[in-house]
């Protein structure tokens, strides 16, 4: 981590996550991401050449399961739990446009 | 994610790969001085019972949202469980794409967007199941496989209100989460395709060995198979211009007139010296243009990362010997198999046709019942063309036939009447058939005073002939057949005549 985080790159994030921050908390969370992405330089700063990187925390792989049908869940039910919903499908507001 | 409730999917992963354009060879096929560059990304989704990670039924046209549990709606808690047969599929079509099969892992590919209810879509990142392959076209040109990667499709959205449905202006979309999840594999090649009739050969080829390998239908009506494009243009041994994404191509012969107008409007750009902007396209089949769709820089900014709820995919080398063992013939070696049986060139029509159907097999039992398997090829691809992979005619019925023809027991005309009848009552004795008709061989002496006598009586065309004029044999082969009423066979016709000039 050579770059140290700006509140610009917190801004373009929380837009990507549909965060709506106000200037005080974007000025907070910069530096909260700063403090934690200085514990990662302090990684970056080990010899790990001779380590592999870990893709995940546990020692498995090949986890599948069989291509067997099992009843879902109840559509009605489902809908009704929905903020809204029409024809047997969910409603949701116009798509584009939610960015501005 | 889905732009309207047509198109989808996803935009491909393989953004990061540079490709360099070689220095000029001088055999580019060339559009008013420019070359084209398409690269092709094919989205299939699999022949699986269930969903990639959920055991939801993956079914084509059932009823909205009856196929949905806690993993495909993503609510909390739910985890994801691969599915073993949709890796298997997968394997198949990275062996049948001469790639290498690798260990592989799933991403978060993050975005906001109504039909991936968890926010992201489970992908294949950096690490595919598949890489470094090939598919070659039916006259032998290899076009590179980057990957063939696992993912999960998208819900369907479909808008309402605005202007004819176009997400553009809609007031709401409704939302049926049936196909989120379904298992895809995305099938990037590298931007070795030139021509869109080469971009038409290569999605012909890739459904029919899809089909072949039973991984997918393969359906672009349904949208089991769908197709984007990428295409740019340059003047050959300078750099490879800047390309845009074509999407919405729903049949094969949309993606060839969206990639020919494409390539007018990249070169009418630059001729005109203005600048093609990289971005995403769509395909308007009803004013036959492409459209823009977005250019927002950001767009593409989706935050992958390891997707923690899923363990990695390394498959043994057993298991990749068991698929690779299990694999049928591939349409390609079919082809080649007919050709080689045939004499027949491997991309000529009859033997493409006949291996499209499955007929090919049947052709070489035919051959192997005594048959002719020449006229066997010939037979097959134009008089079974409603029957399936085994046609109800015994082999043996149409070997017989195919011996009276070549015997010259029967001429190819009488052949075809007599198949005719074979082919409606399911089989028959060729032979009785043909007897039954009056179709019998003129002896050589009675074709000979005839072949005399159509000289005597088309003496211009007979004199044009023997001044060196070969097309006016037609005439006179024509005027043998109508006088013998189609018993005569062309090939003694002619060759009779020919000696006639001769001697």
């Amino acid at each position: 981590m050579s770059e140290r985080i700006t509140t610009a790159d917190v801004v373009k994030v929380a837009k990507l996550a549909r965060l709506d921050l106000d200037p005080a908390a974007i000025e907070r969370t910069t530096a909260q991401l700063a403090g934690m992405l200085e514990h990662f330089a302090d990684i970056d700063a080990l010899d790990l050449g001779d380590v592999q990187p870990m893709n995940q925390p546990y020692p498995l792989v090949n986890v599948f399961r069989d291509d067997v049908i099992v009843a879902g869940l109840n559509r009605d039910e489902v809908l009704a739990a929905a903020p809204d919903a029409e024809d047997g499908r969910f409603r949701v507001p116009p798509i584009l446009g939610l960015d501005s | 994610m889905s732009e309207t409730s047509v198109s989808q999917g996803t935009t491909g992963t393989a953004g990061s790969f540079v490709y360099t354009a070689g220095p000029a060879t001088g055999n580019e096929i060339l559009i008013d001085g420019w070359e084209l560059i398409v690269g092709l990304e094919v989205h299939v989704e699999l022949a699986t019972l269930t969903k990639l990670f959920s055991a939801s039924a993956n079914r084509f046209g059932d009823d909205p949202n009856t196929n949905i549990d806690p993993v495909t709606l993503g609510l909390p808690g739910a985890l994801p469980v691969l599915n073993r047969h949709a890796v298997e599929l997968a394997m198949r079509i990275g062996l049948a794409l001469n790639c290498t099969i690798q260990p592989s892992t799933f991403h978060r590919k993050n975005y906001f967007y109504p039909d991936m209810p968890k926010a992201y879509q489970i992908s294949q990142y950096d690490q595919p199941i598949n890489v470094n392959g090939f598919l070659a076209l039916p006259d032998g040109k290899q076009i590179g496989i980057e990957r063939a990667h696992l993912e999960e499709d998208t819900g369907k959205s479909t808008h309402f209100g605005g202007t004819g449905g176009r997400i553009h202006g809609s007031d709401y979309s409704l939302i049926d989460f049936n196909r989120a999840g379904v298992p895809l594999v995305e099938i990037v090649s590298r931007p070795d395709i030139r021509t869109a009739e080469e971009a038409r050969q290569y999605v012909t080829e890739l459904r029919s060995i899809l089909v072949a390998i039973g991984a997918s239908d393969a359906k672009m009506e349904e949208g089991s198979m769908r197709c984007d494009a990428n295409v740019s243009v340059h003047k050959p041994g300078t750099p490879y211009g800047t390309r845009c994404e074509i999407k919405n191509v729903n049949s094969i012969r949309s993606l060839g007139r969206a990639i020919e107008y494409e390539a007018r409007r990249q070169i009418d750009m630059n001729d005109a010296g203005e600048t093609v902007r990289q971005e995403t396209r769509h395909w308007d089949e009803n004013d036959g243009r492409t459209h823009t769709l977005r250019s927002k820089e950001d767009a593409d900014d989706y935050r992958y990362f390891l997707e923690p709820d899923l363990v990695p995919l390394h498959p043994s080398a057993e298991w990749i010997q068991a698929v690779r063992d299990a694999m049928p013939m591939l349409p390609g070696a079919r082809r080649a198999r007919l050709s080689q049986a045939t004499g027949v060139p491997a991309d000529a029509e009859a033997i493409m046709v006949v291996v499209e159907r499955g007929q090919d097999d049947y052709v070489l039992a035919v051959a192997a019942a005594g048959g002719d398997v020449g006229r066997a090829l010939v037979h097959v691809k134009e008089a079974f063309a409603d029957e399936g992979a085994t046609p109800t005619v015994p082999a043996a019925d149409l070997a017989g036939l195919t011996l009276l023809e070549v015997r010259g027991s029967i001429t190819a005309t009488q052949a075809k009447t007599v198949l005719a009848d074979i082919v409606a009552a399911g089989g028959g004795d060729a032979t009785a058939i043909a007897a039954a008709k009056g179709f019998e061989a003129m002896d050589t002496g009675a074709l000979e005073a005839m072949v005399d006598q159509v000289l005597a009586d088309n003496p211009v065309a007979w004199a044009k002939y023997c001044s060196g004029e070969d097309k006016a044999m037609g005439a006179l082969v024509g005027a043998a057949m109508k006088a013998s009423q189609g018993k005569a066979d062309g090939k003694l016709v002619t060759a009779l005549v020919q000696a006639k000039r001769k001697g």
